[in-house]
């Protein structure tokens, strides 16, 4: 049951912290409450407990890949957060730390959801804990990007409720007791209704692709990544974005021994690539930089969804993408973080030079602009080489050619708007920020830590966690 | 016994059609309030026998889809103090006209797909795919923030409607989380109404244009 702590430690956190009176002291609670959530989520994937699985809640393979990485995300969110709210001392944080600690907790329980409306209610639950993330900020552009992420983000999350619902019901009709556990469905394989099956992935497709931001119901993304906070934007791209895919992994373990494996891969392939696609067409033409990380992060939910689409090898390398994903996106938010606030600026019309402003945050920005676009040594290189290997053994040539083609574009896009703010003469707007913002250790530390992460996963990627994504593997497809 | 639950079917079903032809904000309110409310008795009239927790998801379900959030959403527009007309991106009849076709191609698809025994006489699949088709015309169809909320309830409810077809097999805990979510989901919508109103001064979605590429 120590797995449960996973859940219960940040939640239990969440609501000292509403209670605590002292506004000063509040933000510890979260590097506090993100320590112990990384050593417990550590300690038990390297030691994992000997007892079955619960059958709601459980620690198995598939959330021992993936979870750790949010955690260590979360810290390196978290640690940032303590200076961060300290320079916005003017507003009260109360619900800001609780809801991000909430969200943690939540976050956590989707993982570990073995059951499919439980899975639901918690991603559903991870949503509404965002909202007081997102508009923290109080701007009406604030308020229009939480509101888009209410309602396309809710009616998205509405549709795969229906998804699940037709999945328990091609349970009923397939003679089954309509146990919507994913050991239960799993077992009932072929014997689930094969119709209803078919219009349950869609609609658990159109839905928590809509979480996770995979075109074309990624339209809310851009608005809430460039009005949310730093360290909230980073918890969406790294965090939320990860649930959704566990998520659709799960779901399709089940689609997969129900006998419709053929048409779940096809429909992820073609998503997946046509993610890519729109990302790259966008990155080439938008000018404010923190919209540019919301479609980075659209261009890697396709590159996860390939992966997904390819299985095995591919499966293999999407759970390393999904590590190097929050590793950089965490880098890049933080760092963007920085250089927003000491610019006053957000596009590139307004700000350049920031190489002379902020010289360490613009240094593992591009640094980190080089790991999210894929270049050795660091991990998304080896993960994404991994992909297009496997993409090839299994003869998807032509996706592997396009799907590169759309990552050189990515490139291109990326590279023009980094180089933009980072070099150059400093603008007006930003000599005349007051009070200057200085680059403390404190804001530097955490970007620079998850950027060493990444480049550490691909340079020496540990044996423990290629052990952990094999088993996560092994459990999402029994049968070799 | 079946027949009572097809007569309150047909009249959620009905009402998708008023809330699609409705000028009023009011009154569309009120239709989805109304809708809550019948979808609310229909656990009551499924089971055979009388047991205290349906009694307490069903009294749960009346109270909060019917009373509660319609309270909520009246306050939001009376503080908002909105002009009540709603003016439609889709007009109010090619929207009653799609959700007419909407609802015949929900009855069309409903009969083929494979049902279990005890289901082939219902209407229930019929009228979920309805009333999740009429709740996205009105989600898209509207510029009012809060009727795209109303559009939200009713797409909800049509989430409902299916759900009691797995009222046997799904255990009430989970049952009621997804109802707690779905209340807490409208609550927070209303909190974002009251503050979109008063950072924009208008519950106009068609302002919200700011962010864009």
């Amino acid at each position: 049951m120590t797995e449960l702590l996973l859940i219960l430690v940040p939640l239990a956190a969440a609501a000292v912290a509403v209670l605590w009176p002292y506004d000063r002291t509040r933000p510890w609670f979260l590097p506090a409450t993100g320590l112990a959530h990384v050593l417990l989520a550590f300690g038990l994937m390297l030691r994992p407990p000997e007892a079955p699985f619960h059958a709601w809640f459980g620690y198995d393979p598939l959330a021992r890949a993936v979870l750790p990485a949010v955690s260590l995300l979360f810290l390196g969110c978290a640690a940032y957060g303590v200076p961060y709210l300290r320079l916005r001392a003017e507003r009260s944080n109360r619900v800001f730390v609780a809801g991000f600690l909430a969200a943690l907790g939540l976050m956590s329980a989707a993982h570990m959801a073995r059951h499919l409306g439980l899975l639901w209610i918690a991603t559903e639950a991870v949503t509404l804990s965002s909202v007081p993330l997102l508009h923290f900020n109080n701007t009406p552009r604030a308020f229009e990007a939480t509101w888009k992420y209410l309602l396309v983000g809710g009616t998205g999350i509405a549709l795969s409720l229906l998804g699940s619902f037709c999945l328990g019901y091609a349970s009923l009709q397939g003679g089954g007791t309509g146990d919507l556990t994913f050991t239960a469905l799993m077992a009932q394989g072929t014997g689930l209704s094969r119709p209803w099956v078919l219009i349950a992935w869609v609609l658990l497709l159109v839905g928590y692709g809509t979480k996770m931001g995979l075109a074309p119901m990624h339209t809310w993304k851009p608005d809430a990544y460039g009005e949310a906070p730093g360290i909230v934007g980073a918890m969406l791209a790294g965090g939320v974005t990860t649930v959704a895919f566990t998520a659709l992994l799960r779901v399709r373990g089940v689609v997969d021994a129900a006998g419709a494996g053929a048409v779940a891969s096809r429909t992820l392939l073609v998503i997946g690539l046509f993610s890519t696609l729109v990302a790259a067409l966008f990155l080439l033409s938008t000018r404010d930089f923190k919209r540019m990380l919301a479609y980075s992060s659209v261009e890697h939910m396709g590159i996860l969804s390939l992966g997904a689409a390819l299985g095995g090898a591919g499966l293999w390398a999407a759970f390393f993408h999904v590590w190097n994903n929050s590793m950089t996106k965490g880098a890049l938010f933080l760092s963007a973080g920085n250089i927003r606030r000491a610019a006053g600026g957000r596009t590139i019309d307004e700000v350049s030079g920031m190489a002379i402003l902020t010289p360490h945050s613009a240094a593992v920005f591009v640094a980190g602009l080089f790991a999210v676009t894929a270049c050795p040594p660091f991990g998304p290189f080896f993960s994404e080489l991994l992909m297009v290997k496997s993409a090839f053994a299994a003869g998807h040539g032509w996706a592997a050619a396009f799907f590169l083609g759309c990552l050189l574009l990515a490139f291109f896009g990326l590279t023009r708007v980094v180089f933009a703010i980072v070099y150059g003469r400093p603008r007006q707007l930003a000599r005349e920020m007051d009070p200057r913002f200085r680059e403390t250790l404190a804001v530097i530390v955490p970007p620079l830590g998850l950027l060493l992460l990444t480049l550490w996963l691909g340079v020496a990627t540990p044996d423990a966690l290629r052990a952990a994504w094999t088993a996560a593997v092994r459990q999402l497809t029994p049968t070799p | 016994m079946n027949d009572l639950l097809n007569l309150l079917i047909g009249l959620a079903m009905g009402l998708n059609l008023v809330a699609l032809g409705t000028s009023r904000l009011p009154s569309l309110i009120r239709i989805a309030a109304l809708q809550g409310m019948v979808l609310g008795i229909m656990p009551l009239v499924m089971e055979h026998e009388l047991r205290v927790m349906l009694l307490a998801v069903a009294v749960a379900t009346v109270s909060m889809k019917g009373l509660v959030i319609p309270a909520l959403l009246r306050r939001a527009m009376r503080t908002a103090n909105i002009d009540r007309d709603l003016d439609p991106l889709i007009g109010f009849l090619p929207s009653l006209l799609l959700g007419a076709a909407g609802m015949i191609g929900a009855v069309v698809l409903a009969r083929r797909l494979p049902l279990r025994p005890e289901h082939h006489e219902s209407l229930l699949v019929a009228g979920a795919l309805a009333s999740v088709l009429a709740g996205l015309l009105l989600l898209i169809g509207r510029s009012k923030a809060i009727s795209q909320v109303c559009g939200y309830l009713i797409l909800e409810n049509g989430i409902y409607l299916f759900g009691l077809l797995l009222i046997h097999s799904t255990p009430l805990l989970v049952e009621g989380g997804i109802l707690l979510d779905l209340t807490v989901a409208v609550f927070v919508i209303g909190i974002i109404v009251d503050r979109i109103q008063r950072a924009f001064d208008s519950l106009d979605t068609r302002k919200l244009t700011v962010l864009r590429e």
